[in-house]
């Protein structure tokens, strides 16, 4: 019998990041594997997921928020709201936790060198597209034009503040930040994500959009998509339901015949269309 | 095809007792007891715990390889965490009496609980195990095997079955594990004559004829793709509308694999456990954020129909019922699949 897939690996917290605070507190762990053969077997693509247990609290599924370009430890962005993730943010650096995965299908970085990308997030909902640009300014040469569209309701809601602030300062990468109203001192665009799309204004020539974040956000950005005429087979997301096994057995977060768990979580806009579910 | 080349035998009734005896040393033996007025499959130390005169157990002997509670594992809490790997049961087991309908349940679940990731608590159980099934000579008002392509006399999903043909069990050997068991325990058996098997026949045509009830669903195929076209019709809510989402229909239902994991912990220890669960309960997908994919009853009821008729169908190419119609004796308001699944054939897209 192989290993047994639901006993997770022990990591240790080598550092907690504070995102953003208050009632819908932020923050990303960054975890190191305890047995060093664990690290070094641990590979993933960006989009994956990983099942984070507090042992006496339960199991979290978190998409995996750094890239796989970077060794020695993989980093959770954890949105305080529920029992496990309330107790997560109680963490501190040297606390133990567990993990298991990688969970999941991914982006199709090899599908799409050559192509430009448009990645359009929201909120928490940045925590994949993370990876994914971390991924693709590492193997910058392979991928066409880099588009970064990412908003939140205020400044003090936006995540990975010192990633855009490199970011920026990159040549090849136009990295669009927005908030929902207007605050002194905030030179970036003032209004919502789908409106700050069509201002960027990209081209779907040989392009792919990505966009995570929340139903809404989603919602109109891939009609804005649809405006500047990316078809649908070039638009994708990423879904989220309640995990419980992470792959493909406990039933519960199925779309219609699909798990999001195994089978995504990402989704080309077309395959949404087509699946008759609830999402 | 395996039909063919198939040994037959013949076990007196009379020396049923003691193969049951035969085998005890070496099998933990799960067989129908009776309780009241139900009927449990149960561990028996000897043959006249159990009862064989019987319809069907009202828990699915799918139990005895997917337990309804089940420790994963344990850990330690506190600066020192330590994860103990639980020890998988490694008994042999014979499922005595197991009925056709709930072997092939069995083989229905099968690729979830191995497909990509294997799942060690439900597959060394499911290895370890011989299912020794007992032919329905009285199918119950509500069995409808027939309607998905079984019978009440199937060895197909079974090592060995055995058909009550009056004085004398029929016994057929269907795989190399009822052939070992049976060639250990060989001077009780005598070969079957063609007296004998016609006799099986006729029994299992009986039992066949009894069965009153009939799903319509003519071409499995089309039948999926029917239901894609009827998703949104009103016909759910209609249907829906007295279930009080009990979840007996699904925890009584031999194909149902939900369950949900928690931790339960001391003040230094810990286990974390997985118990059965049901998509008829509005927790099973609420999300921590307040958002529920499936809000309303007719979400959920719909869900476990296409779970069962759409979506198993179009992810392991079977449909995931087997007539078994515990899911109708036991529903409070009696929502009975049979109806649902005949009248949503009817239902315009
Ligand atoms: S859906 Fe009902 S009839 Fe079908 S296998 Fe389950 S309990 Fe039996
Ligand atoms: S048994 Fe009947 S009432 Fe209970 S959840 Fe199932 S369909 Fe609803
Ligand atoms: S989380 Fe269990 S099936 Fe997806």
């Amino acid at each position: 019998m192989k290993e047994n897939p639901y006993q997770p690996w022990l990591a240790t917290i080598d550092s907690i990041c504070d995102e953003v605070g208050g009632q819908r507190a932020i923050k990303t762990f960054r975890l190191v594997f305890q047995d060093e053969k664990v690290r070094e077997k641990f590979t993933f693509l960006p989009g994956q997921c990983v099942m984070v247990s507090l042992f006496g609290k339960g199991e979290c599924f978190f998409a995996i928020s750094s890239s796989p370009t970077q060794k020695g430890f993989i980093e959770v962005s954890v949105l305080k709201l529920g029992k496990v993730t309330s107790a997560l943010h109680e963490c501190e650096p040297g606390d133990v936790v567990g993990v298991r995965g990688p969970y999941g299908n991914h982006f199709d970085v090899s599908g799409w060198m050559g192509k430009n990308l448009v990645l359009i997030g929201g909120g928490i909902g940045q925590a994949p597209l993370r990876s994914l640009i971390k991924y693709v300014v590492d193997n910058r040469k392979q991928y066409g034009k880099l588009d970064i569209i990412y908003g939140a309701r205020t400044s003090k809601d936006l995540c990975y503040t010192k990633d855009f602030a490199e970011l920026k300062t990159c040549e090849d990468t136009n990295a669009c930040l927005s908030i929902d109203v207007k605050e002194d001192g905030w030179s970036d665009f003032v209004g919502f994500v789908p409106d700050n799309l069509m201002r960027v204004n990209p081209s779907p020539k040989n392009a792919i959009a990505v966009t995570c974040g929340p139903p809404i956000m989603i919602k109109y950005v891939i009609q804005n998509l649809g405006k500047l005429g990316f078809s649908e087979d070039q638009i994708f997301t990423t879904l989220e339901m309640r995990m419980k096994c992470g792959i493909g057995k406990c039933g519960r977060c199925n779309i219609g015949n699909l798990y999001v768990c195994k089978d995504g979580p990402v989704f080309s806009y077309k395959q949404l269309q087509n699946i008759k579910g609830e999402q | 095809m395996k039909v063919s080349t198939m040994e037959k035998y013949i076990l007196l009734k009379n020396k049923l007792p003691e193969w049951i005896n035969m085998i005890t040393p070496t099998y933990t033996i799960f067989a129908p007891v009776k309780e009241e007025d139900l009927v449990f499959f149960k561990p028996i130390t000897k043959p006249s715990e159990m009862t064989l005169a019987y319809s069907n157990a009202i828990v699915p002997p799918k139990a005895q390889m997917f337990h309804q509670t089940e420790t994963m594992f344990t850990f330690t809490q506190g600066k020192n965490i330590r994860v103990n790997p639980a020890s998988l049961p490694d008994e042999k087991i014979v499922v005595f009496g197991i009925r056709p309908c709930d072997a092939k349940s069995l083989s229905i679940i099968d690729p979830v609980f191995t497909n990509d990731f294997e799942d060690p608590y439900y597959l060394t159980k499911r290895k370890n195990a011989i299912l020794v099934g007992l032919s329905c000579n009285q199918p119950t008002v509500n069995c409808f095997c027939t309607s998905l392509n079984g019978s009440p006399a199937s060895p197909e999903h079974l090592d060995i079955l055995l058909t009550d043909i009056g004085d004398k069990y029929y016994v057929e050997l269907n795989s190399e594990k009822g052939k070992q068991l049976v060639e250990k325990t060989k001077k009780l058996f005598t070969p079957a004559t063609d007296a004998d098997s016609k006799k099986k026949k006729d029994v299992e045509k009986k039992a066949v004829d009894a069965i009153t009830r009939q799903m319509k669903i003519n071409n499995v195929d089309a039948f999926v793709k029917k239901l894609d076209t009827i998703f949104d019709a009103p016909y759910w809510k209609t249907i829906a509308m007295k279930c009080l989402g009990c979840g007996a229909c699904t925890y009584l239902c031999p194909t149902c694999h939900c369950f949900d994991i928690q931790d339960e912990t001391t003040l230094d220890k810990g286990a974390r456990i997985r118990v059965w669960d049901s998509c008829m309960r509005p927790e099973y997908t609420l999300h921590a954020s307040g958002h529920n994919p499936r809000p309303e009853r007719m979400n959920r009821v719909r869900n476990r129909v296409y779970h069962k008729y759409n979506y198993y169908p179009k992810n392991h190419q079977m449909i995931a019922c087997v007539g078994c119609g515990r899911c109708i004796d036991n529903c409070p308001v009696n929502i009975d699949i049979i109806d649902v699944i005949t009248k949503a054939g009817e239902v315009k897209p």
